[in-house]
């Protein structure tokens, strides 16, 4: 059977996450996580039996509290992420996200066929390999940037006719411009879907990564590091989506 | 803007006198006038003064597509100068439902302001006007409601948009919106439109928008909606009574437990107030005797835009209008989730088909280097 091989692979370590962009994912994963379960609360908190005089208890107020807390967090670290999409390694840059190029296109195109597809590549079970993330990937990310921006633009929104601060005024004029705050509360309630989904999907798609290519995918948003064959190297077979510069 | 010109009428102090009121009951009125729309002590004075110097400004007051309620909340407002003077005798040169004329003799007095106070009169609007089948939905004195608004915006001052209909449509404008239904300021572009929300407002806050208008001689400052700030820049949540216990936690959870005997919120049984600016929480209605919320209703959020469809009544508003049956998106939500889920079992197992000879080189390879180690 070990005769089968023509060698076995020789991995080289890369450095593809860089200490703010893991610093980043798992700060955005800790406050989207309080914000939807704080959102669900407030949407439709449970009913409590308490004993207690209500100016004794503020339940309602600590969920409000830590899902506006959250929101401020969330909307700092979008806004760094953004400034690192500019400063970043080549694996953090905007052009990842944001289709400039045809070969952005026809690289989505393969992965669609080659990882959901299932389909064969000249015979082979798998052709594609991105280091960072492939550009069907990056383009996702690019859709949930649309969906922080609309979670921040409603969630200020509403928020602004309670806050004293310029900040959440800035986003007075969403509420206003959708007609009210009944609507802008239903998208602000509806796109929290997307998060949930895609959380669901990105998890799966990540032991799905580690599993087929065993590049270390899983362990790559702790250190940073990610395991790539010489191969890529010698035949100079990386490419990001869209291309460099 | 101002109606300084005309000099034919008496002062607003006069009809107050002429109508059997003392110098008290006018103090009273513009002190509560004053408060309400959100001036400080020291312009009394200046409202005082208004009122006493200022002639009588003539309104013309239409009514479209609407129930009337409007004109029913003004009438009923707190204090009797209101309805008296601003209403009844110094107001209206033309309003259908209050006029004594009718027939030709209305329309002739609409005719005679119009081209008497060009320019000057304030143009009230009370309902919304529908816009399909040329506006055969509702016609008076064989003119569509679009043709006697044009006409009527055409000299106007400035227009009070009265009421829901005439600010956003209202139920009549709710979907499919049979007669085209359409609020005063998608079709007037060109005079200032005070928008002034609810079904009915709040009277006091009608009287204040009115003693605004006559006492400056502009109109009062709005929000990015078109409102007067003065009454509708809090959400009637922030002025609640019940909000203690909306911060605790403690919910009505139907209408008739022992949460709703103690006066807990209503947010669970759908109560918009969170979303809705209102003045209602401070201003009440019936003279202060009460609001919605203080009789144990939620506040299904009358003054807002499209409350007609944007969600239920009694629910907290997370449901999708126009999917047949309205669902909620927390149950689209789950039902999208389900989807997802099997959707990825069904990729997983894909995957180790599909990819069953690549797999099993990464493991192979692997147990190998494993081996290798001792």
């Amino acid at each position: 059977m070990p005769n089968k091989y023509l060698h076995v692979h020789r991995l080289r370590r890369v450095y593809v996450w860089e200490l703010p962009v893991r610093f980043y994912h798992w700060l955005n994963a800790l406050v989207i996580l309080a914000l939807i379960v704080t959102g669900f609360y407030i949407s439709d908190p449970l009913a409590l039996a308490s004993s207690k005089e209500a100016s004794a208890t503020y339940t309602m107020g600590w969920f409000r509290y830590i899902h506006f807390a959250a929101a401020y967090l969330f909307f700092f670290n979008f806004l760094f992420r953004i400034y690192w999409g500019f400063v970043g390694n080549k694996y953090a840059n905007w052009k990842q996200f944001i289709p400039t190029s045809k070969r952005f296109f026809k690289e989505m195109w393969t992965v669609f066929k080659i990882d959901i597809l299932m389909l064969k590549k000249n015979g082979k079970q798998q052709d594609h390999l991105s280091v960072g993330h492939n550009a069907m990937a990056g383009f996702i990310y690019f859709l949930s940037f649309l969906a922080f921006l609309v979670q921040c633009l409603t969630g200020f929104g509403l928020y602004a006719s309670m806050s004293g601060w310029w900040l959440p005024k800035l986003f007075a004029w969403v509420p206003a411009l959708l007609g009210g705050d009944i609507l802008t509360r239903q998208i602000h309630h509806w796109s929290m879907w997307f998060f949930i989904l895609f959380a669901v999907i990105h998890v799966y798609l990540v032991f799905f990564h580690d599993y087929v290519e065993g590049r270390g995918e899983i362990s790559s948003m702790g250190g940073g590091w990610k395991f790539i064959e010489e191969d890529v190297f010698k035949n100079d077979k990386h490419q990001t989506p869209n291309p460099e510069n | 803007m101002t109606n300084d010109a005309i000099t034919t009428q008496p002062t607003y102090y006069e009809e107050v006198l002429r109508k059997g009121y003392s110098r008290r009951d006018f103090v009273r009125f513009v002190s509560m006038m004053t408060a309400f729309i959100g001036l400080e002590q020291s312009a009394i004075g200046q409202v005082t003064k208004a009122m006493e110097t200022k002639q009588r400004m003539p309104v013309i007051w239409l009514h479209f597509q609407e129930c009337t309620c409007c004109s029913e909340s003004f009438i009923r407002s707190s204090h009797p100068i209101v309805a008296d003077i601003l209403l009844d005798k110094i107001s209206l040169d033309y309003t259908e439902t209050l006029m004594a004329a009718s027939g030709t003799q209305a329309e002739e007095a609409l005719k005679n302001t119009m081209t008497k106070y060009k320019g000057k009169y304030l143009l009230c609007v009370e309902g919304s006007v529908p816009m399909g089948a040329d506006g055969v939905y509702c016609m008076i004195g064989g003119k569509t409601s679009l043709q006697i608004l044009e006409e009527a915006s055409e000299g106007a001052a400035a227009i009070i948009a009265w009421g829901s209909c005439a600010s956003n449509g209202c139920v009549q404008s709710a979907k499919p919106n049979p007669t085209g239904a359409t609020p005063i300021h998608k079709i007037i572009k060109n005079k200032p439109i005070i928008k002034v929300p609810g079904c009915p407002p709040i009277g006091e806050v009608m009287a204040g928008v009115i003693v605004h208008y006559l006492t400056f001689g502009r109109i009062p400052e709005l929000d990015k909606l078109g409102r007067p700030k003065a009454f509708y820049s809090k959400r009637v949540h922030d002025t609640c009574y019940r909000r203690p216990f909306y911060d605790a936690g403690l919910f009505v959870e139907t209408f008739d437990d022992e949460n709703a005997k103690k006066g807990y919120c209503l947010y669970k049984v759908g109560c918009k107030g969170p979303s809705t600016y209102n003045a209602c929480g401070v201003m009440k209605w019936n003279n202060g005797t009460s609001y919605p919320i203080q009789s144990g209703h939620p506040c299904i959020g009358c003054s807002e835009e499209n409350f007609w469809d944007n969600g239920r009544l009694y629910e907290r508003g997370s449901s999708f209008a126009g999917f047949g049956i309205e669902s909620s998106a927390d149950t689209l939500g789950k039902v999208a989730l389900g989807v997802t889920g099997a959707a990825l079992l069904g990729h997983a197992v894909a995957t180790n088909i599909g990819k069953s000879t690549f797999i099993q080189e990464h493991q192979e390879e692997g147990k190998e280097s494993e081996k290798e180690l001792k």
